[in-house]
């Protein structure tokens, strides 16, 4: 727990925080993002620091690092590195220690590396800013560096800007600037969250080569008990802003002794084997039958020759029958979205047929499909983006079907049904979006998405953006709706464990086009594409199992 | 327009909502707000608590300075108080300043939204004549079209307007491009809302923040305009007057009687200030991205 006291900093302890406490300004949710925190990372160790958004996981790194921001202060507790307690430190001296003792990398990296400047460039700015070495020695120095993360072509690399490397690759490029002092510790605050499974299994095994070569310290932050799996050594469990658990790896895994920390595992989403329970299909006429669809992105212009083109949905073909899910999975850039979009006219399609019903939506115009759209609705992977920030929550759910002639009394009365279905409660109704969680705001999501009592139902990423405790109930919450009125789904998502449980067949998308398409069982457990296998190989934590296990189906 | 300022917070509360504080911590800005509001309140008030009317000649007390008798801010050469005309002149030229902002932010905000949402070669036309407008210097646009027309106050608001909505335009134009991309416009479209629905009931309240502040700056302009047209002679004509055709009368009388530019000058100067400082605090106050999460 805790409040156990812990002898102070031995030989084996790299860093110790003793009773962290850190204060939030005064009208916030909680008067303290992080309260009497204590751990210690041990030499040559990779300790995980695990809890859901808004945990204090994050605060405590960035308090580690002295990088809090100004509204925000340790009001008490030690941080202890080499003997020196970091709080209170005076900035000049925390600057020297960033970087050259502790460093960090961060969950985004396109937005953590600088885009004006070279790779190559902002790999000696960490040495320069610390007086280290002459301007040839530190040019080959961060050359060294990028072969050391396995970046291809270092010499080419090193006069790269950010923007032209792939997400995998900037995250190689924030671990090479991090590494360029030598730390003794590094902080990674989610830095696999933003990337898809197989180049998050790269980064992962990178950084626990790295960690073993150089006997250094990692502090791991993450929200993914399949993550801890993979590399924890110890684990750290937090819960609004406390400490709920520590241990091994082992231990807190295996035998987890609080609640919350079982309550979490039990909600990290499981690779089933098992194929759903099938509803009694009333009818066997497909809703949805697409063939051969085909997206081509074209940016630049042909006539001065810089035109780029980019195949985003080649030649897909599917049926789906009622009452059924489809799962389609692939990495960002796949054509998964596109393939979305395209089913519900938020995109143009340049070739092949959309039978919705019997009828080919493929060719209508906006002003003939918009008779159709009712029956077609889509639930967005950002629960933040996508409800207007300045409408009522009332005004978002009336505001198709009055633009689709219901009387807006109506309407009001169908909303209101719906939120308490969806698990809010009516005096939602009138209030903001901005007041509410991200697990709400998905379920006002989907309840926008069913005021049309539509006959297809298109969720992207729809639970991407949640903790795992709340994927869980989301992912309950369209079962049980799918259930409750036979509607077909499509699920699009990059993470196959989401996948294996709500979907009844799968279908596996690679460059824009289906490379495997079946049920989980063969999916998972028989793979017959060499891609499908490497993405399943690539799943954090577990492998998959035949077992029953804890699956969404009653 | 403050109706719209608080249509982007809660209804209750909403003056205890971030926007709100950060402006209140903008002392310019509240300065700004209460010398608008004194100088308004001025203007609609003085003509009825003023002992003279505002083109009552009184030729024994011509050339008065200002506190001599009962003349608070002196007399002009034909012995009219000036503080009468001052204050006569302020209604004419605060309400060209306030119309010609209202008519203008309307232009520049239909042309922007509609540029902005529908792109394509129709966005592409408007913003290139918004472009060809801007490209004219606008002050011999403005003398130019004040020369052959026959200038009145409404004329003078119209030919403000006409001359200064281009910029709203561009900035609705650019925030209303990044806005269309977002995913509760593409929701919008997958509940099937109408175009217009979408551009001006979804869209837009998300891009009052820029309007506004472009808003208050377009007064100050306004007020600056209308100045220079009338100091010119082109504008308001006497005897209406304006803080403008003040100036121009005053021009041959700067030696002798200073006071007669020094007043309405500083009137011009106070307002433009006020109006430029409101503007300030509302843009540090509503441009903060992250304010509704």
């Amino acid at each position: 727990m805790a409040s156990a006291p812990l002898a102070a900093a031995s030989e084996d302890v790299a860093l110790s925080v003793r009773d962290l406490t850190v204060s939030l300004p005064a009208g916030m949710e909680r008067v303290h993002a992080v309260e009497s925190v204590s751990f210690d990372l041990k030499r040559s160790q990779i300790l995980c620091i695990i809890g859901e958004s808004g945990s204090g996981k994050s605060v405590t790194a960035n308090a580690i690092m002295g990088l809090l921001p100004k509204s925000i202060r340790v009001s008490s507790g030690a941080i202890c590195l080499e003997g020196m307690d970091l709080v209170g430190l005076s900035s000049d001296r925390l600057r020297d220690l960033r970087g050259r003792v502790v460093s960090m990398i961060f969950q985004d990296p396109l937005s953590a590396l600088n885009p004006l400047m070279t790779v190559g460039a902002q790999i000696e700015e960490v040495m320069a800013s610390h007086d280290v070495g002459t301007p040839h020695s530190r040019r080959s120095r961060a050359i060294d560096l990028l072969i050391e993360v396995g970046l291809p072509d270092p010499q080419l690399m090193y006069h790269q800007y950010p923007f032209r490397l792939s997400g995998g690759q900037r995250q190689r490029v924030m671990i090479a600037m991090a590494l360029a002092l030598e730390p003794a510790i590094l902080i990674a605050d989610e830095p696999t969250t933003a990337l898809d499974v197989t180049t998050q299994a790269q980064i992962l095994q990178l950084i626990r080569d790295i960690q073993r070569r150089k006997g250094m310290s990692v502090m791991f932050i993450t929200h993914d008990f399949g993550v801890v799996a993979e590399i924890a050594d110890s684990v750290v469990v937090m819960e609004k802003g406390r400490c709920v658990e520590q241990g091994s790896a082992e231990q807190v895994l295996k035998s987890p002794s609080h609640l919350y920390t079982r309550r979490l595992i039990a909600a990290v989403p499981r690779l089933t084997g098992k194929d759903r329970i099938a509803l009694e299909a009333a009818a066997t006429a497909s809703v949805l039958k697409v063939e051969c669809l085909v997206k081509t992105y074209r940016s630049g212009s042909a006539l001065f020759g810089t035109q780029r083109i980019v195949p985003a949905v080649n030649g897909v073909s599917f049926d789906l029958t009622p009452g059924r899910t489809l799962g389609v999975v692939g990495e960002s850039g796949s054509g998964k979205s596109s393939l979305g979009r395209l089913l519900i006219k938020l995109l143009e399609s340049d070739s092949g047929s959309i039978l919705f019903e019997g009828r080919d939506v493929a060719g209508l115009s906006e002003a003939e499909f918009r008779s159709l759209r009712p029956k077609i609705q889509m639930i967005f992977q950002d629960p933040f983006a996508s409800l207007n920030p300045r409408s009522t929550v009332g005004h978002i759910l009336t505001a198709g079907p009055v633009a689709h002639g219901m009387p807006y009394s109506e309407a009001c009365e169908r909303a209101r049904e719906l939120l308490s279905h969806v698990g809010l409660d009516s005096g939602a109704f009138d209030r903001y979006p901005h007041e509410f969680s991200g697990g709400q705001r998905q379920r006002i999501g989907i309840a926008r998405a069913l005021m049309f009592k539509p006959k297809l139902l298109i969720a992207d990423e729809a639970v991407s953006a949640l903790d795992v405790s709340i994927q869980a109930q989301i992912l309950e919450l369209l079962d049980r709706i799918q259930r409750e009125t036979g509607v077909s789904m499509i699920f699009i998502t990059h993470d196959l464990r989401v996948a294996s449980q709500i979907c009844d067949e799968i279908a596996v998308m690679h460059r824009g086009q289906i490379v495997e398409r079946g049920p989980p069982s063969q999916i998972f457990l028989d793979p017959k594409s060499t891609y499908t296998r490497e993405l399943v190989a690539a799943i954090p934590g577990e492998q998959p199992r035949s077992l029953p296990q804890h699956v969404a189906n009653p | 327009m403050t109706a719209i300022t608080t249509a982007n917070l809660t209804p209750t509360r909403w003056w205890r909502s971030r926007a709100v504080n950060r402006f209140t911590r903008h002392h310019l800005a509240l300065a700004g707000i209460a010398m608008i509001t004194l100088l308004v309140l001025a203007c609609v008030v003085a003509p009825y608590a003023l002992p003279y009317d505002s083109l009552n000649i009184d030729l024994r007390a011509r050339f008065a300075p200002p506190l001599s008798g009962h003349h608070y801010l002196g007399t002009d050469p034909l012995g009219r108080d000036l503080a009468a005309r001052l204050l006569m002149a302020g209604r004419v030229s605060l309400l060209v300043g306030f119309s010609a902002m209202l008519l203008s932010t309307l232009i520049g905000t239909l042309v922007g939204v509609t540029a902005g949402y529908r792109g394509g070669w129709i966005g592409a036309a408007l913003m290139r004549m918004v472009d060809g407008f801007l490209s004219y210097p606008s002050i011999f646009l403005v003398l130019a079209l004040a020369a052959t027309l026959r200038p009145s106050p409404v004329m003078i608001t119209v030919i403000i307007a006409v001359t200064s909505w281009m910029e709203t335009a561009r900035i609705v134009e650019a925030e209303v491009r990044s806005l269309r991309e977002r995913e509760f416009v593409q929701a919008a479209r997958m509940v099937g809302l109408r175009g217009r629905n979408i551009m001006f009931s979804e869209i837009l309240p998300n891009a009052m923040g820029p309007i506004i502040v472009a808003a208050s700056l377009a007064v100050a302009r306004a007020i600056l305009l209308e100045a220079y047209i009338s100091f010119l002679g082109y504008g308001i004509q006497p005897p209406l007057p304006s803080w403008g055709n003040m100036l121009n009368g005053a021009q041959q009388y700067l030696a002798s009687a200073p006071w007669l530019a020094i007043i309405p000058g500083a009137a011009i100067t106070i307002a433009v200030t006020s109006f430029n400082f409101i503007g300030d605090g509302l843009r540090d106050a509503l441009d903060v991205r992250d304010d509704h999460i």
